[in-house]
C-alpha cells in the first residue's frame, strides 16, 4: 500500500489567524444536529463561541389557556405533549395533582402500577438522551442497539393504553384496567433482557477512551450556578446534588422502595450521561421490586364522579348513566383550591399549579417545566467551548422542546 | 428559630416576627403555606427567606401570574413557589399588582432562574418587573401586541354559534 502524501492536504488547512474576527452563526431553529425547534444566534470566533442567544417559542401551543377551558380529564392529552420523551409521567403526575385537589385516595396498588409504567418512562427517555449523546459524538451503533429497547417500552404502553407517543395513560383515580396478561409477560421479558443489551450500549461508550475524551468536561456546571439556575433532575444531580423529588416529597408510594440517587461532581456532559445510565438501573430495580410488591386489590379507586363506569353498566344503571353523562361533559363538581403537586419528570422537578374556583375547569394551570427553566442557563455553559461541544451541551441537557415551549 | 423541623407554624412565626404587618395574609392551602405580601416588599422578604440561616429557601421552583379581573386594584396576583432543599419545606408567596401599573421588583438578582420565569410572565400578563435585565417576550412573536393569558382574552372565536349550549351555559 503506497503511503499517502499528506503534504498536498497542507491547503485544506486554514492557516489564517482568524482572532479577532466575530462571525455570527445562525444556528437552527431546524438544524439536524439540534433534535428539535431550537434556535441559537451564535457569535464565533473560528470555532469558539463567545455568545450564545436562544430564542425559544417556536411549538408553543399555549397549554395554559388551553387548559382554562378543559374539564380535568381533558387536560391529560395536553400533558402528553410537554414532555413527549416520557408522556407517560406527565400523565400521571397530572391525575396526582387532580386527585390531591378532590381529596381522592387511590389504593396502593394503583400506586405501584403507576410507578412501574412511569420507571419505564424515565428508562425510555434517558435511553433516548444518553444514545443520542452518542450521535453526536459519532458513535451511532449504541442509538440503533437502545431503540430497539426503546421500541419494546413502548409496546408496553400500547398494552396499557393503546398509545404510543402521546399516551394519555391511566385516569383520574386509577388505570382503566388491569395490567394485561400480555403486558405482565412483555415486561417480565423486558426485564429479564434489558440489562444485557444495555450492557452492550454501555460497553459501547461509557469506558470508550474516545467518547470520554469527547465528552469530559464538556458543558460543566458547579452547583451553585445549577442550584440559581433552577435546575433539577439528571442535570442537577450530575452537578452534584442529590435533589429527586422522589426521595423528597414522595408520591405513588416511592417511600416504599430501595434505591440510591446517583449523583456526579462536574456537571458536565460525562456526568450527565453517567447519571442517567445509573438511574437506568435503578429504574429497572423499582420496576421489579414494585411487581414483586404489587398489592392485591382494585385498580381504580371508587371515585364513580371521575372514574367513568363500566360501559355495560352505563346502558343498564341509572346511576352509571348519570356518571358517565357528567364526567364526558365536565360537569364533575370539584373542591375550591390550590394546589402545587410535583413529580420528577424524567428532565427534572415537573410540577403542577392548579387553581380550581370549583368550575368545570381549571381557573389557572401552571405547568413548571423542568427544561424551560434550565435551558436559560445554556448561554453560560456553551460560552468560550467550541461549537461542537455546545451541540453535546444541548443535547445532553436533554431539553425536549415541547416541554420548553408548552 | 432552633433546627427543628420546618413547618407552616414556625416559618409564618418566624415571618410575622421579622416583618410584622408585611404580612398582610396567610392560609394553608392543601397544606401549603400561602403568604401573601405587598407588592414592593417581595425583594426584601424573599431574599431575607433564601439568606435566613434557619429556612435557607435557596431554590425559586416557580414564578407564574394569575389574573383576577373581578378584584379591582388588585388584579394580577404573581405567585413565587419557594423549596427550602436543606430543610425539606415549600412554601408560596403572593404579590397583587393592579392591571393599570402591574409593577413588581424582578428576582434575578436573587435566583438565575427568575430571569425566563419573568419574562414569561411578562410575556402572557404583561406584569413589569423592573430591575429586569432583558424583559422581553419569550414564547410569543416579538410583533405581539397584548398579553393572551389575561382573562379577557377568549379561548374561542366569541362570534361562533355552533358551540351554544343552553343548558351547561357555555
Amino acid at each position: 500500500m503506497s503511503q499517502l502524501d499528506t503534504r498536498n492536504y497542507d491547503k485544506f488547512v486554514s492557516t489564517e489567524t482568524i482572532d479577532g474576527e466575530i462571525a455570527t452563526l445562525n444556528l437552527g431553529p431546524t438544524h439536524p444536529a439540534t433534535h428539535g425547534v431550537f434556535q441559537n444566534v451564535m457569535k464565533v470566533d473560528g470555532e469558539r463561541i463567545i455568545s450564545s442567544e436562544p430564542t425559544i417559542g417556536y411549538i408553543h401551543r399555549a397549554f395554559e389557556k388551553l387548559a382554562e377551558r378543559r374539564p380535568y380529564n381533558q387536560i391529560t392529552p395536553i400533558t402528553d405533549r410537554l414532555n413527549y420523551c416520557s408522556s407517560p409521567i406527565n400523565n400521571l403526575g397530572w391525575h396526582m395533582t387532580v386527585e390531591k385537589l378532590a381529596g381522592i385516595h387511590v389504593p396502593k396498588k394503583v400506586d405501584y402500577m403507576r410507578v412501574i409504567i412511569m420507571e419505564l418512562a424515565r428508562i425510555a427517555d434517558h435511553l433516548v438522551c444518553n444514545s443520542v449523546i452518542g450521535v453526536d459524538t459519532g458513535a451511532l451503533t449504541g442509538f440503533t442497539y437502545v431503540f430497539q429497547e426503546r421500541e419494546k417500552i413502548y409496546e408496553m404502553y400500547e398494552e396499557v393504553c393503546g398509545a404510543r407517543l402521546t399516551t394519555n395513560i391511566g385516569r383520574i383515580g386509577g388505570f382503566e384496567r388491569e395490567f394485561s396478561p400480555v403486558f405482565m409477560a412483555k415486561l417480565k421479558k423486558f426485564l429479564k433482557e434489558f440489562h444485557i443489551k444495555f450492557q452492550e450500549f454501555d460497553n459501547l461508550l461509557t469506558r470508550n477512551r474516545i467518547f470520554m475524551d469527547r465528552v469530559i468536561k464538556a458543558g460543566p456546571i458547579s452547583a451553585e450556578k445549577a442550584i440559581s439556575y433552577g435546575f433539577t433532575g439528571p442535570n442537577l444531580r450530575a452537578a452534584g446534588v442529590d435533589y429527586d423529588v422522589r426521595v423528597m416529597n414522595p408520591y405513588s408510594s416511592y417511600e416504599d422502595f430501595d434505591f440510591i440517587i446517583p449523583v456526579g461532581q462536574d456537571g458536565d456532559t460525562y456526568d450527565r450521561f453517567i447519571v442517567r445510565q445509573e438511574e437506568i438501573r435503578q429504574s429497572l430495580s423499582i420496576i421489579q421490586q414494585a411487581l414483586d410488591g404489587m398489592p392485591e386489590g382494585a385498580h381504580h379507586t371508587d371515585v364513580p364522579a371521575f372514574y367513568l363506569p363500566p360501559k355495560e353498566e352505563v346502558y343498564r344503571s341509572m346511576e352509571a348513566l348519570i356518571y358517565h353523562f357528567k364526567i364526558v361533559m365536565g360537569e364533575t363538581p370539584i373542591p375550591v383550591g390550590e394546589v402545587y403537586h410535583a413529580v420528577e419528570g424524567a428532565n427534572g422537578e415537573l410540577g403542577y399549579y392548579l387553581i380550581s374556583d370549583g368550575g368545570r375547569t381549571p381557573y389557572r394551570l401552571h405547568f413548571r417545566r423542568p427544561c424551560f427553566i434550565y435551558y436559560q442557563a445554556y448561554p453560560e455553559m456553551v460560552k468560550g467551548a467550541m461549537l461542537s461541544d455546545a451541540i453535546l451541551t444541548m443535547s445532553s441537557m436533554n431539553v425536549i422542546a415541547g416541554e420548553l415551549d408548552a | 428559630m432552633s433546627m427543628a423541623e420546618l413547618n407552616n407554624e414556625n416559618v409564618l412565626k418566624a415571618l410575622t416576627d421579622a416583618f410584622g404587618d408585611a404580612i398582610l395574609h396567610s392560609e394553608m392551602q392543601f397544606g401549603m403555606l400561602n403568604v401573601e405580601i405587598p407588592a414592593d416588599r417581595n425583594l426584601d422578604i424573599i431574599g431575607w427567606l433564601k439568606s435566613n440561616e434557619s429556612l435557607k429557601m435557596e431554590f425559586l421552583t416557580d414564578l407564574c401570574a394569575v389574573h383576577y379581573p373581578e378584584q379591582k386594584g388588585r388584579e394580577l396576583a404573581v405567585v413565587y413557589h419557594l423549596h427550602s432543599w436543606t430543610r425539606n419545606y415549600r412554601m408560596r408567596i403572593k404579590c397583587f399588582v393592579s392591571a393599570q401599573k402591574p409593577e413588581i421588583a424582578s428576582l434575578t438578582g436573587l435566583y438565575n432562574a427568575a430571569n425566563w420565569m419573568e419574562r414569561e410572565t411578562f410575556d402572557f400578563y404583561g406584569v413589569q418587573f423592573s430591575g429586569h435585565p432583558d424583559l422581553r417576550r419569550i414564547l410569543n412573536m416579538d410583533e405581539m401586541d397584548y398579553h393572551p393569558l389575561l382573562k379577557q382574552y377568549a379561548l374561542e372565536d366569541e362570534t361562533r354559534d355552533d358551540k351554544d349550549d343552553s343548558f351547561f351555559g357555555r
